[in-house]
C-alpha cells in the first residue's frame, strides 16, 4: 500500500518550501549580484520529471514563478524540494494501519452518539456524526437515511418550474398521493376519486391510471372523469380488501423508493433533494446532470458506477462526517481505510465479516471477535500462525516486527 | 429515458487496460505477483465499458487531493 502520491509528503510542505527558498536565495546572494533569472519555460522543463507528485510540483512551479531565481538557485530550490520530500514519504513497513486506526478513533470518541441533522436542506433527515461514519466502515447495505442530490442540465438548472415538474416526474407516487380511496361494500367495487391538481401535476391522466391498475391486479378498471371504479376478479370481501392493499402499493409515476423530493437553489442553479436513492434509474431521466448526481448509498455506487467510484465515495463521506462535526482527520488516514475495504473488488466491511475476518493470523483473528470459534476452526485445520503480524507477537509476548523490532542481529563467524 | 456512461460521473476515474510488456514491467517494478494487485470484477460497471476480462491489469488514474494525480492498478477478477 505504498504510494509516491499518497505519502505524508505535503504536510507542512508549504512552510517547509518557501523556508528552503528563502535560505537558497540568501546564501546565493551573497555570492553573486543577481545574476540573470530563469525564464519561465526553462522552469517548466526543469519541473516537469522531477519525482514528485503533480500537486507539489504545480505548487513549485507557482512560486518560483513569483521569486524569479537564477539558474544555480533554482537546482538547488528543485534539490532541496525533492529532498524534503524523499523526507516525508512514509518508509516501507510503517504500521501505517494503526496510525491510520488511531488517527479516526481518537476524534471519533468525541463525536456525538446521536445526531439527526436537518443537512441544509429543510426537513430531509440524515444520519450523521458516529452513526454515520459506523455505517460507512460497516459497509452497509441501505443507509439508514439514504439521500441522493441530484443536479441537473443547464437548461433545467435555471428554470425553477421545469425542475419542479422533472422532480414530480421523479418522485413515487401512488395512488393515495392523487386521490381518495374508497371501498363500497354493497356493491363489490373500489372507488377512486382522483385530485385534478395532483394528477395535473404529475401529468398522469385517470386512463393511464387505469391501465396501470388493470395490467398490475388484472382487475377490470373503468374511467369516468376523475372517477375510477373498479371491480374485483374475485368476488369475495378478503379478495376486494387484498386488492385495496395491492393497488396501494402500485408506484404510477416515479421512481420506486424516491419517497420525496425538495428543489433547493445553490449557487444559481435548482438542485433536487431525495429521500431514498435510486441511483440507476434516475441518472437516465432526460434532464439529469448524471455526471454530478450523487447518493450517499455507497454500496449502490458501487453497483452501478463502479468499484473505483464507490472508493471516492466512501473517502468523501467519511470526510465529510467528520468535517459536520468540526473534527479535521487527514485525508490519507481515510483514503487507507477505502484502499482497504475496496481492495477485493466489491466493497467489504472493516470487522469480523470482512477486513479483520481476513487476517492470516489466528491469533490476530481470534483477539478481535468470537474468539473461541476461531480458536476452534483453527485446531480442527491445523493451522499455522506464522507470527508476522503485531497482535499475535503481542500475544504471545515477543518483540513486534516494526521499528526496532524489524531489526534482526547475525553473528557472521570470520573464516 | 437516455442512456448513461457511467465513464461520464465525475466520481469514476479514467481506466485502462494495459498491455501484457507494461503488467511485467509493472510487476518487476514492485516486486509482487499479478495476485498481489488490489482486485475489480469483471462485472463492474467501468469493466464493462471498457471490455476488461479476467487477467487483465487495468490502470487507473486517480484524481488525489494530495498529490494531484495518482496511478494505481487492479487486477480484473471473476
Amino acid at each position: 500500500m505504498v504510494k509516491k502520491g499518497n505519502s505524508k509528503a505535503s504536510v507542512g510542505k508549504t512552510a517547509k518550501k518557501s523556508k528552503d527558498i528563502k535560505r537558497a536565495k540568501t546564501t546565493k546572494n551573497v555570492k553573486k549580484e543577481r545574476a540573470s533569472a530563469v525564464t519561465p519555460q526553462s522552469i517548466d522543463s526543469k519541473l516537469k520529471d522531477l519525482p514528485l507528485p503533480p500537486s507539489i510540483i504545480e505548487e513549485l512551479k507557482e512560486c518560483l514563478n513569483k521569486v524569479k531565481p537564477t539558474g544555480a538557485q533554482l537546482e538547488h530550490i528543485i534539490q532541496m524540494s525533492v529532498e524534503a520530500y524523499e523526507k516525508a514519504k512514509v518508509e516501507p513497513c510503517e504500521a501505517v494501519g494503526i496510525v491510520a486506526a488511531q488517527s479516526i478513533g481518537e476524534p471519533g470518541t468525541q463525536m456525538t452518539m446521536r445526531t439527526f441533522h436537518y443537512a441544509g436542506v429543510a426537513e430531509i433527515n440524515v444520519t450523521l456524526g458516529l452513526p454515520r461514519l459506523i455505517e460507512i466502515v460497516d459497509a452497509r447495505k441501505i443507509p439508514s437515511t439514504p439521500i441522493m442530490r441530484i443536479k441537473l442540465e443547464p437548461e433545467y438548472a435555471r428554470d425553477r418550474d421545469k425542475a419542479r415538474a422533472l422532480g414530480w416526474g421523479i418522485e413515487q407516487s401512488n395512488i393515495i398521493d392523487i386521490g381518495s380511496m374508497s371501498v363500497d361494500m354493497v356493491k363489490m367495487q373500489i372507488v377512486i376519486e382522483l385530485d385534478e391538481k395532483m394528477t395535473s401535476r404529475r401529468n398522469i391522466t385517470a386512463e393511464e391510471i387505469a391501465q396501470k391498475i388493470n395490467a398490475e391486479t388484472k382487475a377490470e378498471v373503468q374511467a369516468e372523469g376523475l372517477k375510477l371504479t373498479i371491480n374485483p376478479v374475485q368476488h369475495s370481501y378478503r379478495g376486494l380488501l387484498r386488492l385495496v392493499d395491492d393497488i396501494k402499493g402500485i408506484t404510477l409515476k416515479g421512481v420506486k423508493g424516491i419517497r420525496r423530493i425538495i428543489i433547493r437553489k445553490e449557487n444559481e442553479e435548482y438542485v433536487l433533494y431525495t429521500e431514498g436513492s435510486a441511483l440507476k434509474k434516475v441518472l437516465q431521466f432526460v434532464g439529469v446532470d448524471g455526471s454530478r448526481t450523487k447518493t450517499n448509498n455507497i454500496n449502490e455506487i458501487a453497483e452501478v458506477l463502479g468499484i473505483e467510484a464507490a472508493r471516492n465515495a466512501i473517502i468523501s463521506e467519511a470526510m465529510d462526517t467528520l468535517r459536520e462535526q468540526g473534527l479535521e482527520v487527514d485525508i490519507r488516514h481515510i483514503m487507507l481505510v477505502a484502499d482497504m475495504v475496496t481492495a477485493g473488488g466489491s466493497v467489504k466491511q472493516i470487522g469480523r465479516h470482512g477486513v479483520a475476518g481476513e487476517k492470516a493470523s489466528v491469533l490476530s483473528r481470534a483477539a478481535f471477535e468470537v474468539t473461541v470459534n476461531h480458536l476452534l476452526d483453527a485446531s480442527i485445520k491445523g493451522q499455522v500462525d506464522e507470527l508476522s503480524g503485531v497482535t499475535e507477537n503481542v500475544i504471545v509476548g515477543q518483540p513486534i516486527q516494526l521499528g526496532t523490532g524489524d531489526v534482526e542481529l547475525m553473528y557472521k563467524a570470520k573464516e | 429515458m437516455k442512456k448513461f456512461n457511467v465513464r461520464d460521473h465525475e466520481i469514476v476515474p479514467e481506466h485502462v487496460i494495459i498491455s501484457k510488456k507494461d503488467v511485467e514491467a509493472l510487476l518487476v517494478k514492485y516486486s509482487i505477483t499479478k495476485e498481489q494487485l488490489p482486485k475489480i470484477k469483471s462485472a463492474d460497471p467501468v469493466c464493462k465499458e471498457i471490455d476488461a476480462k479476467s487477467g487483465d491489469v487495468v490502470k487507473i488514474t486517480r484524481n488525489s487531493p494530495t498529490a494531484g494525480k495518482s496511478i494505481a492498478y487492479r487486477l480484473v477478477v471473476g
